[in-house]
């Protein structure tokens, strides 16, 4: 009974998690062929134990030099991880006075507040970040309201650059900032802040002092919920950046769906997978940290 | 309690109009009379006629719904069991690596999520559709649920279980009836969130389905890559209108539960 309970679902996440990756890091050092699948060797078992052997002996590091001298690659590496970085500093930015401002609300707005900071994370994405092509693009709603109120004469170009990723990336992780640290500042005792004014510690200076390093285990939680996913996206530099808005999710679609080059989707999402393992071991290792000093 | 701050006031008015400008703007303009998705031109319910009579998204609609219904059922029952294996089983071999794969589907770019299992099915040789998603989407989604009903596996007393399982109970009449009443409003949400995934997801939908089965996600990719379409503002109202009334119903009947259940524990506590 207890072996099955706990056999059904390892054996899932066996079969449908780890088997994948093996895969993917084997094609990965296959090379490129135009067959059904498109790559080269294919391994064939029922063929006998030099077949394997001889599989093996196919398989090579090639695609992965291939990354280092293509300077496309490692160009959009570098530019996911600048993007990640200044669009966590911006969500944070945004986040903190939201989180803040919900902490100090009265107790009983508290509850309706969460939801409404929960209701926008369960709506389709794709839709939050397409409901910004509205807004930015040339012709879109907020050029129209800047021209007509005279604040610009030209409209501004903001859909299809970096900028307009910004946006996106703050908008739709916004929910992720905001909750860890909302429950840090929840719980943090107002009458040290009393207490700081007290003893003529001004305002601000009690903010710097006191709330920001109690809400820093908030602050570093809500920074990585936010950078780790951010890498790897897809959507919305898709659709809100431009052509030259580099990121390596993109790049790995459109080598894999547009170039059909298998072996070389399969490398960058090999070495995408070993960069983001240093902030997701960061990242566990804060929560336990958390997790212990909570008992 | 002090009086809120005019800075307080301001950054959650700010904060909330943010968060909610870009949805309420879509919603109007779902209702324009034009072509022209940027300049109004009168109220009208047309894109949503149009929307009623195009048969390709309304196949995406099924498949998607479809797809969402099974995944989210298999990954609750699956997510619940490895939930209970992580709270409950104490130590066996090979833990570590079960926890990690919990969680690390959640962390994964859906970029490489999708590859891998695309690979893993086209080494199998098995036929890309309605199937593949499923498999795909369960597998992601079950991390989730497990979390959601292990938060919740965690603070409850286990000496009720206990108390049935000296009462008589066989392991698993205890589980039905003491323990899943108690995990439900979890079980459910996790569900729920599970079910949302699922019918968000464009990007391991992109990678795992065949020519047969083409999700919504899929369907309203492929047009908005061309631009804003009155068309897809009216769908995007329909799903925000869905996920809203779902929200809030599932937040109302929690409200519910908790107030039903303190009020039996203060009724117990009485008669005690």
């Amino acid at each position: 009974m207890r072996r099955l309970l706990i056999a059904i679902p390892y054996v899932w996440l066996l079969a449908l998690f780890i088997v994948p990756f093996l895969i993917v890091f084997k094609i990965s050092l296959s090379d490129t062929a135009i067959a059904i699948p498109p790559y080269t060797p294919t391994l064939d078992i029922s063929a006998g134990l030099g077949a394997i052997r001889e599989f093996f002996a196919a398989l090579d590091w090639e695609n992965y030099i291939w990354l280092t001298e293509d300077d496309l690659y490692w160009k959009a590496y570098l530019s996911s991880l600048k993007i990640a970085l200044i669009s966590t500093f911006l969500t944070l930015l945004v986040g903190y006075p939201i989180a803040y401002g919900m902490a100090r609300a009265p107790e009983e707005w508290r509850a309706m507040l969460f939801i409404m900071v929960i209701l926008p994370f369960w709506t389709s994405f794709l839709i939050r970040v397409y409901a910004w092509m509205g807004i930015l693009s040339q012709e879109g709603y907020l050029n129209q309201f800047l021209l007509s109120i005279g604040v610009i004469s030209e409209p501004l170009v903001i859909l299809n650059t970096n900028i307009a990723v910004y946006i996106g990336i703050v908008y739709t992780y916004l929910p992720f900032m905001i909750l860890p640290i909302y429950a840090a500042l929840e719980k943090l005792d107002i009458s040290l802040l009393e207490a700081a004014e007290d003893l003529g510690c001004s305002r601000f200076s009690a903010f710097w002092l006191i709330t920001v390093p109690l809400s820093k285990q908030g602050i570093i939680a809500g920074s990585f919920l936010v950078f780790i996913p951010t890498i790897g996206e897809f959507v919305i530099p898709s659709l809100l950046g431009g052509s030259r808005t580099l990121m390596i999710g993109k790049v790995l679609w459109e080598e894999f769906f547009s170039n059909r080059d298998w072996p070389v989707a399969s490398a960058v999402a090999v070495v995408l997978l070993l960069i983001l393992i240093i902030p997701i071991v960061l990242f566990q290792r804060n929560e336990q940290k958390q997790r212990e000093a909570g008992r | 309690m002090r009086q809120m701050s005019w800075f307080n006031v301001t950054s959650l008015t700010l904060g909330f109009v943010f968060l909610y400008l870009p949805m309420v703007i879509l919603i109007i303009f779902s209702f324009n009379e034009s072509k022209l998705v940027t300049v109004w031109a009168g109220f009208s319910t047309k894109w949503y006629g149009e929307l009623i009579n195009n048969r390709a998204f309304l196949d995406a609609a099924w498949v998607t719904l479809k797809v969402a219904f099974i995944s989210s059922t298999l990954a609750t029952v699956l997510g619940t069991m490895a939930a209970i294996v992580m709270v409950r089983a104490g130590r066996f071999r090979g833990r570590t690596l079960f926890s990690g794969m919990i969680y690390a589907p959640m962390v994964m770019p859906e970029v490489i999520t999708g590859l891998s299992l695309l690979l893993l099915f086209i080494s199998l040789g098995m036929d890309r559709g309605v199937f593949t998603i499923v498999l795909a989407h369960t597998t992601f989604s079950m991390c989730y649920v497990s979390v959601v009903v292990s938060s919740r596996l965690v603070s409850f007393d286990q000496s009720l279980e206990e108390a049935a399982l000296d009462l008589g109970c066989t392991p698993v009449e205890a589980f039905r009836l003491v323990t899943l009443p108690i995990i439900a409003p979890a079980v459910i949400s996790g569900w729920l969130l599970a079910f949302t995934l699922s019918l968000d997801d464009l990007v391991i939908a992109s990678f795992t389905s065949g020519p047969s089965a083409t999700t919504l996600p899929m369907k309203i990719w492929s047009s908005v890559r061309l631009g804003v379409s009155p068309e897809i503002n009216a769908l995007s109202t329909i799903m925000i209108l869905v996920v809203t009334i779902g929200v809030v119903t599932a937040s109302l009947i929690n409200k519910r539960n908790v107030v039903r259940q303190r009020r039996d524990e203060a009724a117990a506590a009485k008669s005690a």
